[in-house]
């Protein structure tokens, strides 16, 4: 059991970084061969970063577009950023302070991403043009998200574990020499789970997070007039 | 008018339809016969091995835009653009989301160019390319404008107008180019306008023009054409060397230029702004038709190139000439190369140079529609918002009653007119009244709220596509007025009155 969570955990780490890393250098290399940037676009370099800080912080287009769904992801996305956050607890001895200060907030972050998921997934099939571009997989991701978030917190609060004897597979993981995972099956289901998003992250819409950041619409500066935008062409 | 479809209800504040599948499924424009496909060099009719070509373009296309790449890959399908689409509003087609619209392109791409498409089609939408696939393309990648408005609301700024641009090219690669945007092109190719309209008669135009204007304003407003030396080269789109409304703000540039002694010209090598290979996605063509202006502008040795008004141009212009066709390092350093007419008008009016009369307007209430891709793709005068703020404080500059209409039907959520990116044309005359509803219905609002008489616009596109549509809405067509016909007419032309 140990060995097989080990492994499967050692493979996801490979195709979730190598797979990311082989979609980024692809959107890297492919040429913008013209300037498209979409109003409001900065002047500048510093007004890009802004922008897309604003992007990826606030949400800022979603806001504009859509207040549930901007809610619900949102609820989502920093919920999960608060629970990644609190998962650092096992893999830092010791546990840095600022880790142990968020434990009890992370917490939250899981119930946050349940909400903001069950938010999502209502739109998904209640709103008829949600529902219309729908496919499986769609669905499947959701489910996928939902059942890690579910399992976490039910490890937490129902079918606990020994957090000891996970922090000290987590250590052992890094360092190429695991130890015992508890066999319990809520915990086994919350790893399987996240095992699998990171198997599918690079094949999946998944790579929606690198993406905005190669998004030529919002990385670009509206300079086109002063400077002259002339890339080399494949 | 009799129309044989359905004109949609306006209705304030508006709403989003419940999605009718299928509801435009035969909207489709005229394909292009062989001959004007074989004159840009894409094949006459659809080619045996259509398919395997059709991949390839697509992986070309892939391969040669980031942009297309990382939207294919990065839609979530959180449907935030899903109402946010003229024809979608207009039509209720779930086809016409724009999401929905990109799907049509990404379903193919994920059967051939994904691991999940390849071994797990169903589960992600994933589809063969087969004929009906190509047929469904031609339609709805005829039913977008290219208007960049899903861009501003989307997570990711994915931009369909570029899937659309891949799509349409794509077509044309294998033999179903439309037939409207690709005979425009060939006739800028061959003659150098959009109209095909030759040299000498260009010139007996704006010689009756000048005599026309110069008799009505008691002042010697000339219409130069290919004067060599001439400090300002202007293009601008056709339309304005004749039709109304668009010839009254040809004769408004005249008027400023005039006013503030400053020599320009026309040219009859590059007497064309508007720049249909932006709407066919087609680089190599739109880098050609651009080509005209540069050697224009060094033919005739002018210091300056100023646009006029025209949407799609002014994108063309602002973004990509530059890279199409600069650098412009032969043009005076002290201006932007290119100006938009706006940016020149401005920019007098600041300075003092222009004074207007502005009661001659006072029987006018007007409202602005911004045109979009001068709102979403470019800028003016350099400041952040410009493109929205220069038209209106030169309408305020000229006209003592202004009002904006609703916010989310302006700026850089304004609606487009329903008849850009190649489909103004009148084998598409359902899709373009069904998708100016949401324009519509803002000007509705702003006439039963504040009395709004008149709609300027400064685009060539806009300005014909009302002209069309507003009728079937049973508004008055003469309601669209060109911003530099409202300069124009105020503009007190006498030096010694002011
Ligand atoms: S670019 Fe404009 S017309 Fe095309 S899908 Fe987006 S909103 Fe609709
Ligand atoms: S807003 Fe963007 S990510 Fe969301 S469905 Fe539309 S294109 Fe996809």
């Amino acid at each position: 059991m140990t060995n097989f969570f080990a492994a499967l955990f050692y493979l996801a780490a490979v195709v979730f970084i190598g797979g990311v890393a082989w979609r980024a250098r692809l959107y890297a290399r492919t040429p913008a061969p013209l300037k498209i940037p979409t109003t409001p676009a900065p002047f500048t370099r510093g007004g890009v970063a802004l922008r897309m800080l604003r992007e990826v912080v606030l949400f800022e287009s979603l806001f504009k577009a859509s207040r549930w769904t901007w809610l619900f992801g949102w609820l989502f996305h920093f919920g999960l950023l608060l629970v990644l956050l609190r998962h650092l607890r096992y893999v830092t001895d010791p546990v840095w302070g600022w880790v142990a200060w968020l434990q009890p907030a992370g917490v939250y972050g899981g119930f946050a991403m349940l909400i903001g998921l069950a938010g999502l997934w209502a739109r998904r099939l209640l709103v008829d043009r949600v529902r219309y571009i729908s496919s499986p997989s769609d669905h499947l991701h959701l489910a996928l998200l939902a059942a890690i978030a579910g399992s976490g917190l039910a490890v937490k609060y129902f079918w606990h574990t020994d957090i000891v004897a996970i922090k000290n597979f987590a250590r052992g993981w890094l360092a190429f020499a695991p130890a015992p995972l508890p066999a319990d099956p809520a915990l086994l289901a919350h790893l399987a789970a996240a095992a699998l998003l990171f198997l599918i992250f690079p094949i999946s819409k998944l790579m929606h997070a690198p993406g905005l950041f190669f998004s030529p619409t919002r990385n670009q500066v509206d300079d086109s007039r002063a400077r002259r935008h002339a890339p080399a062409v494949n | 008018m009799k129309p044989e479809f359905t004109i949609p209800v306006v209705i304030n504040p508006p709403q989003t339809p419940a999605v009718r599948a299928g509801a435009m499924a035969h909207s489709r424009p005229f394909v292009a016969k062989a001959e004007h496909q074989q004159a840009l060099g894409f094949p006459g009719e659809l080619v045996d091995d259509w398919h395997d070509k059709a991949l390839a373009k697509m992986k070309q296309l892939l391969d040669s835009s980031r942009a297309l790449q990382v939207f294919m890959d990065s839609c979530v399908k959180c449907g935030a653009c899903a109402d946010k689409c003229h024809y979608f509003l207009g039509t209720a087609d779930p086809n016409n989301m724009p999401v929905a619209r990109q799907d049509l392109l990404r379903a193919v791409y994920r059967r051939y160019f994904t691991f999940a498409g390849r071994w797990l089609p169903w589960l992600v939408g994933a589809v063969d390319l087969t004929e009906d696939v190509l047929r469904e393309w031609y339609a709805y990648y005829h039913q977008c404008s290219e208007c960049r408005r899903c861009s501003v609301y989307c997570p990711f700024g994915i931009d369909t107008a570029e899937v659309t641009m891949a799509g349409r090219e794509i077509l044309a690669s294998v033999g179903i180019g439309q037939k409207y945007s690709n005979e425009i092109i060939g006739k800028v190719h061959d003659i150098g306008n959009n109209l095909g309209l030759k040299p000498p008669a260009l010139a007996h135009t704006l010689e009756e023009l000048a005599e026309e204007v110069s008799e009505d304003a008691g002042a010697p407003v000339a219409f130069p054409l290919d004067e060599n030396g001439a400090e300002i080269l202007l293009v601008t789109p056709s339309a304005d060397f004749f039709a109304e409304p668009h010839v009254d703000g040809l004769i408004g540039y005249a008027k400023v230029f005039h006013r503030a002694g400053i020599s320009w010209t026309l040219s009859s090598h590059a007497s064309e702004a508007a720049n249909f290979g932006l709407f066919v996605g087609s680089h190599a063509h739109m880098k050609k038709v651009a080509e005209r202006v540069r050697e224009a502008a060094l033919e005739l040795g002018v210091k300056r190139i100023v646009v006029g008004e025209c949407g799609h141009a002014w994108r063309v212009a602002y973004s990509y000439w530059n890279t199409l066709i600069g650098p412009f390092d032969f043009l005076d350093p002290n201006y932007p190369a290119p100006q938009h007419i706006c940016e020149v008008t401005h920019d007098l009016i600041h300075r003092g140079a222009l004074s207007f009369d502005k009661s001659i307007h006072d029987d006018k209430v007007i409202t602005f529609h911004d045109s979009c891709n001068v709102a979403r793709a470019s800028n003016m005068g350099g400041v952040p918002g410009g493109q929205f703020i220069l038209p209106r404080d030169i309408i305020r500059a000229c006209c003592n009653h202004f009002v904006d209409m609703r916010d989310d039907a302006i700026g850089e959520a304004t609606y487009c007119c329903g008849g850009g990116g190649g489909l103004l044309t009148d084998d598409l005359v359902e899709l373009r009244v069904k998708g100016a509803l949401p324009r519509m219905q803002a000007l509705r609002e702003v006439i039963d709220e504040h009395g709004v008489t008149h709609m300027a616009a400064i685009c060539a596109i806009c300005k014909s596509q009302f002209g069309k549509v507003m009728p079937y809405y049973e508004f008055d067509m003469d309601m669209v007025v060109s911003l530099h016909q409202l300069v124009g007419d105020a503009l007190i032309l006498d030096r010694g009155a002011h």
